[in-house]
């Protein structure tokens, strides 16, 4: 809620208060610096830089292949999709051909890490608002999803199982019948989640109409990923700019729509996401009946040395649009390397939008932007 | 639009003096990869107002800015998208070694604040205009700029004095 | 219970004293019957809280220390008994030591006036629920000191919210006990559970069932958990906004004793809630047990539990908001409909 300010006729000093790195709700080791009058933030200055890791700097000095475990680290929620863009960077960059089984293998993999990575970002939101079960019973699905990756990877955070030209080890009969598994009862599991938390009248009282951000400001900000379709842009690099095999797959983008407030609010982003894995359980089952026969990776050099090119590479990953910008000079190593991180672009209208908010909304709004700082900070 | 054509439209409204050249990396043999547009450093806000506010070029989001350390300059990348559109142009500016400036791009798209506050931070890019060009990822009192090719890492000593 | 109630009572005659004496005696004797009972309510009702947590979060809770852990609470009390003894360098020295002896002492002194088992309390105070309401407020004085004491910005936010939630929430706390008082006619806990004796069943009579009461039973209820800070109303400690609100700063015993005070007044207002409106030991088919009391009791603690882990949190202006603009007219309302109620059923 937005409280307008009013003129105060006892002047005092706004008091400043740091929220973070060490804070429950900073999701990470964020630091926002509140100017509050009372419960009113009157501004909020998101500082980050605490989780630093120079992994510009490090792309710079390993060859192309060896940089995929430094991917897993920068969105550790979503490891998968982090390796993925990175993998498919470096295809662009060397001209690889990956297989089809491969790319089945990689949206396997990549919308089950998405279902993994919403699920703590709605738990977590949630755990912001007061609400604790809904946290356990969602980490418990998340365990089953890691399970599944586990099997695949040997890894449950930080997977490193994409590799230049494909994945590290083929798919396992096992696997297919644990995500089977995990489909059949995953549906149910989630309506009851919805029961709990999404429509929860109190939830929806914090987190409806709170934190607005109308379309065109999302874009003119840069945000992409849930936090644009919430605000009602109806955008998805897997249907609009295709990739992989998307375009075989028969899956809907949901939008914000404001069911319960105004379009592009809390709510809306915290809806998005539950959606989406709706859609992500539908590309999933497609995957599984459509896998095809064949190689899992492709025949790469031991030792890539991509022609002297730039490319810009972006996918669709659970916060956004995680992008690689990649120059190379011939050699073993990138010259250049830049991560463009969703959460990073995403974070930074927290300051715009949050004048006169109360505190709980501006955590309210924080959790709601699902941030992950390992790729905000890089 | 191909990204030919939006350089064909920018030379047309802004000539060759502004929009320098259109390259498109890679090479014959090994195939080419992804084009740019190089501008005149000094036009660039100029040109970034026109990319936005034309109807047929409708740049409305900055995707990402990078800054590049060169042997011979410094550049700029500027990675643009049009949701209108759905088209994705790549500019580039240069600016020289000993005092690298660059005009900023912040009252066109705000999402440059920080992707700007990221390139002076780490290659040490100044953006004039840019309303608040502070140190982002690093500590205030870092000094030198780590993604420059030249840059050597701190010993602990030195970092100690510094506080840090 | 009732032999409890029996020894006490025959204490100073067995002793053959009379005189202050005899009143000193069994006045600490009381106190300390109390003292035990209320460690014990707590530390139970913190093992019940884990274990019905654990149970809806699809846990198992604590398992390892005595059976199905039971004794864990007490490991955990041993524990912070044990802890080093914490002030911060820039506290306010006394308030931050007083604080949560107030605190403690608060929810305490409550246990005074409030009947343990059947018939029996350790004061039979004939204004048993005036006073009730009374010393809860010293807990809203401890919190704030706390608050304020630990010179500590996010426990200073948590004392303004106490000051606000707990000064707002006392109005309404009083306001839908007063149906049931006016259809009793007394103010004394014993006369008031006594009251509701008789008619079909040994329940018709209880004061839940006049329609106004029923009422303000729901909104009493309402009431007292903001008052306790459990959640939905736990804004002074809110650990998602405040960290941990007014108790931030404090470890070890300190913290123990804001722990054991929040249990202590959780089952304070259960059983003042059981006792006005649900009869207290009277239950069906005639029966009138103490055990029926704790019964209530415990399903009314269990309810409070399964609330906490269910909702999320409000909003300070949406808490105040229920204050002001629903719970209070309620009450008044209330309070007029069951004066009609007495003018036309009663007379």
């Amino acid at each position: 809620m937005v409280i307008p300010a009013q003129p105060k006729p006892l002047q005092g000093e706004p008091m400043v208060i740091y929220m973070g790195p060490q804070h429950p709700s900073t999701h990470g080791v964020l630091q926002v610096e509140l100017h509050t009058d009372g419960e009113i933030v009157n501004r909020a200055i998101p500082r980050i830089g605490f989780l630093h890791r120079c992994k510009e700097k490090i792309g710079e000095s390993v060859p192309y292949d060896a940089y995929v475990p430094y991917t897993d680290r920068m969105d550790y929620l979503a490891a998968m999709n982090t390796n993925w863009a990175w993998a498919s960077a470096v295809e662009k960059l060397a001209a690889i051909e990956v297989p089809e089984r491969a790319e089945y293998i990689r949206v396997y993999v990549a919308e089950f890490n998405r279902i993994a990575s919403h699920l703590v970002a709605l738990a977590t939101y949630g755990l912001d608002l007061g609400a604790w079960t809904p946290l356990l019973h969602a980490f418990r699905e998340r365990e089953s999803v890691l399970d599944i990756l586990e099997e695949l990877s040997g890894g449950r955070l930080c997977f490193g199982y994409m590799r230049i030209g494909g994945v590290a080890n083929d798919i396992t009969p096992r696997s297919i019948e644990m995500g089977k598994a995990f489909l059949k009862q995953f549906r149910a599991k989630l309506d009851s989640l919805n029961e709990l938390l999404s429509f929860n009248h109190i939830f929806i009282r914090r987190a409806a109409n709170i934190g607005v951000i109308p379309g065109e400001q999302a874009i003119a900000y840069g945000m992409t990923g849930p936090m644009l379709r919430a605000s009602g842009v109806d955008w998805d690099m897997r249907r609009d700019e295709p990739y992989s095999i998307y375009p075989k797959l028969n899956f809907d983008v949901p939008v914000g729509q404001g069911l319960k407030g105004k379009t592009g609010d809390n709510w809306d982003r915290y809806w998005v996401r539950v959606q989406e894995m709706y859609e992500s359980m539908k590309i999933l089952e497609q995957v599984i009946d459509g896998l095809p026969e064949g190689e899992f990776r492709a025949k790469v050099p031991a030792i890539l040395r991509p022609p002297a090119a730039e490319v810009y590479c972006r996918q669709e990953c659970p916060r956004g649009e995680v992008a690689f910008y990649l120059i190379s000079d011939g050699g073993k190593t990138p010259y250049r390397m830049k991560v463009r991180g969703p959460s990073f672009c995403n974070l930074s209208i927290l300051e715009t939008i949050s004048k006169d908010m109360l505190i709980a909304d501006l955590v309210s709004t924080l959790g709601s932007f699902d941030i992950v700082m390992g790729e905000v900070d890089r | 639009m191909e990204h030919i054509e939006i350089f064909n439209r920018l030379r047309q409204q802004f000539g060759e003096e502004v929009v320098l050249e259109h390259v498109v990396t890679g090479d014959e043999a090994k195939g080419f990869r992804d084009p740019y547009i190089l501008l005149k450093t000094e036009s660039l806000a100029e040109v970034a107002r026109f990319l936005k506010d034309d109807e047929a070029l409708a740049f409305d989001m900055l995707h990402c800015i990078s800054g590049v350390d060169w042997p011979e300059y410094f550049e700029s990348v500027y990675h643009l998208f049009s949701f209108k559109h759905r088209h994705m142009a790549t500019l580039k500016v240069r600016t020289s070694k000993d005092d690298p400036k660059v005009p900023s791009v912040t009252s066109v798209w705000p999402a440059a604040d920080w992707h700007e506050r990221e390139s002076y931070d780490l290659v040490g890019i100044r953006y004039e205009g840019h309303p608040d060009l502070t140190r982002i990822l690093l500590p205030e009192e870092w000094e030198g700029h780590p993604l420059r090719k030249d840059y050597e890492t701190p010993t602990h000593e030195h970092l100690r004095e510094l506080g840090l | 219970m009732d032999f409890l109630m029996n020894a006490m009572q025959s204490l100073p005659a067995s002793m053959q004293l009379s005189g202050p004496l005899a009143w000193t005696i069994t006045a600490l004797v009381a106190a300390g019957v109390t003292m035990g009972v209320v460690s014990l309510v707590a530390l139970l009702a913190v093992y019940a809280e884990r274990k019905v947590s654990a149970d809806m979060q699809a846990r198992v809770g604590p398992m390892h220390v005595g059976w199905h852990g039971i004794l864990q609470t007490t490991a955990d009390a041993i524990k912070l008994m044990l802890k080093e003894d914490l002030v911060p360098a820039m506290a306010d020295k006394w308030l931050f030591i007083t604080a949560p002896l107030l605190v403690f002492g608060g929810a305490f002194i409550g246990w005074a006036v409030l009947p343990l088992c059947k018939g029996w309390a350790p004061v039979d105070l004939n204004i048993g629920v005036v006073y009730l309401l009374a010393t809860s407020s010293l807990v809203a004085l401890g919190i704030i000191m706390a608050g304020w004491g630990s010179h500590n910005k996010w426990s200073l936010y948590g004392a303004m919210r106490t000051a606000a939630q707990f000064l707002s929430y006392e109005i309404p706390t009083a306001l839908h006990l007063l149906p049931a008082i006016l259809l009793a006619g007394s103010l004394n806990l014993t006369a008031l559970a006594n009251s509701q004796a008789g008619g079909m069943g040994n329940m018709a009579n209880w004061a839940i069932w006049n329609p106004f009461c029923f009422l303000s039973f729901f909104c009493y209820f309402i009431s007292g958990l903001a008052e306790t800070n459990r959640v939905p109303f736990d804004l002074p400690e809110s650990e998602s906004e405040l960290v941990a609100g007014f108790h931030v700063e404090y470890s070890g015993m300190r913290f123990a004793f804001f722990f054991l005070a929040e249990y202590a007044e959780l089952f304070l207002v259960s059983a003042i809630a059981s006792l006005v409106f649900l009869g207290g030991w009277n239950g069906p088919f005639g029966l009138e047990s103490s055990f029926l009391y704790l019964a209530k009791v415990l399903v009314m603690m269990f309810v409070a539990i399964w609330l906490r882990w269910t909702l999320p949190r409000f909003r300070i202006d949406q808490l105040m908001g229920l204050c002001w603009k629903f719970l209070i007219p309620l009450g008044l309302i209330n309070i007029l409909g069951v004066g009609f109620w007495i003018y036309y059923f009663r007379t």
